[in-house]
């Protein structure tokens, strides 16, 4: 993953410039959240959480990040398991990616994760990865952080102030910037269990298998027969952060999944993208990546996906 | 370890004592907190067979297992793995654990340079070990975190394939 966030934010040149070996930090191996969250506090919040450290190392090693400390949370078992609470599937924050494609109960309870999981990064990568981890670093071009947006989940989050719970809707805010507050870290994600009358579909265009996605796309819908009750639809690679596209929910929402609706969703598009200028992928063959995608799935919804 | 105290933030220079069982010995060694395992492995350990490649997770020359599951040892750092169980290419050569991968890459010339080996060799065996059949196409898939310079994929892509349907015949190859 990040590899190929380090090479977007390093130009070559700069790469030439930079050492790859990290600047010299302090580690710390927190047991438990609070443990964890005093380190941060009193190191002036000169510090860096690391989980599985898929982007976090590279950065450092880049000299991108330069924390004075490096507080280690992989060993707290507050943020581990999966299990269901109430209507929610509760996927604690240190649940890796590989265990995203393994866990029964994601399967069954989450299944748009489940259906993204393979695309994240490569094989060894999503051994090491966490969930949480790829929702607190909010990477545009990630799959994670933007079916959180589709799944209606909702992020639980613990602060010196205290534990809250942020809606997804809510969480991201720029590039690379979230709801998270110095000194936060993510504890677990809420996602609504998978209901009967629901259907996903996911998938992405990417160059080659586990490079950034050119366009990726998650859906959510619930069905009264082939009336569309709700639908919730997120695109990553496509801005500064995940998106709902909203203008193309309300052209599906109340209607029959037909070709003409399909068709007004696809169109709805260009009002609720605006893909930044880029020398490789320009903003209007990104948009009609994204018609293309969403056309994709929108079909793949219709036939019970 | 316990609570966190001022003075961890004055051992940034400082080595730290980590321990590990790398290749079924056990080691101790000290490391600087910033020192990423790969060089820790080269470096403290003398196990070069692990190559250190881009160090940023793209080109999986540098995996090991941890724990059993294959890891970029670029992107950990020696202290997070303080308590694990590693296992190295000598480690798995030492014990057998891929004496038919190595034998088909061998016989097919699936490496040239062999740069990559290690990795693709360390990614080929958690790939079998998961999917007894895998079709090309989820070979290809496993591999794609692996860069092969020389382009010599095809050639990989035979070996393993050939290594998946000899072991499930229950043959060797």
């Amino acid at each position: 993953m990040v590899t190929n966030l380090a090479s977007r934010l390093v130009s070559r040149w700069d790469l030439e410039e930079t050492a790859v070996k990290a600047k010299a930090f302090s580690y710390f191996r927190a047991a438990t959240i609070d443990q964890a969250l005093d380190a941060h506090a009193r190191a002036g919040d000169d510090a860096r959480f690391i989980a599985g450290g898929q982007s976090l190392v590279p950065a450092l090693s880049l000299r991108l990040q330069a924390p004075r400390l490096l507080i280690d949370i992989t060993h707290i078992g507050e943020l581990r398991g999966v299990g269901r609470e109430g209507g929610y599937l509760r996927i604690g924050a240190l649940t890796r990616h590989c265990e995203m494609l393994s866990e029964p109960l994601i399967a069954e309870f989450a299944p748009l994760l489940h259906a993204a999981a393979p695309f994240v990064a490569h094989p060894a990568i999503r051994n090491r990865g966490t969930f949480g981890g790829s929702v607190a670093l909010a990477d545009p071009a990630s799959e994670f952080p933007a079916m959180t947006l589709a799944l209606d989940a909702e992020i639980e989050i613990a602060g010196p102030s205290g534990c809250r719970r942020v809606k997804a809707d809510d969480f991201f805010i720029d590039l690379f910037e979230t709801a998270l507050q110095p000194g936060e870290l993510i504890t677990a994600v809420y996602v609504p269990l998978f209901k009967a009358d629901q259907r996903f579909a996911f998938d992405e265009l990417a160059r080659r298998r586990g490079d950034y996605a050119l366009v990726g796309c998650g859906m959510l819908g619930t069905f009264t027969g082939e009336h569309i009750d709700d639908i919730r639809i997120s695109f990553f690679s496509v801005g500064n952060t995940p998106t709902r596209v909203r203008g193309a929910e309300r052209a599906l929402i109340g209607a029959r999944l037909d070709a003409e609706r399909i068709a007004a969703a696809q169109g709805a598009l260009e009002g609720d993208l605006a893909p930044p200028e880029s020398d490789e992928v320009p903003p209007a063959m990104r948009l009609h990546l994204a018609r293309v995608l969403l056309g994709r799935l929108l079909g793949r919804l219709g036939e019970g996906a | 370890m316990s609570g966190f105290g001022e003075a961890h933030l004055e051992d940034a220079d400082e080595t730290v004592r980590v321990r590990f069982v790398v290749n079924d010995r056990k080691v101790a060694c000290e490391v600087a907190p910033r020192e990423t395992l790969v060089d820790c492995l080269r470096n403290e350990l003398e196990l070069t067979g692990t190559h250190a490649g881009c160090e940023m997770g793209a080109c999986g020359a540098c995996l090991v297992q941890i724990d059993g599951r294959a890891v970029h040892s670029c992107l950990m750092l020696a202290v997070q793995a303080d308590g694990a169980r590693i296992n190295t290419i000598e480690g798995l050569t030492e014990n057998g654990a891929i004496a038919d991968l190595q034998a088909e890459f061998h016989r097919r010339n699936a490496l040239q340079c062999g740069f990559c080996t290690p990795g693709m060799l360390i990614n080929a065996h958690e790939l079998l070990s998961q999917m007894a059949q895998p079709s090309r196409e989820q070979i290809r898939d496993a591999l794609s975190g692996n860069y092969c310079r020389c382009t010599g994929y095809e050639a990989i892509v035979d070996a393993i394939d050939t290594v998946a349907k000899a072991r499930s015949a229950g043959g060797t190859t």
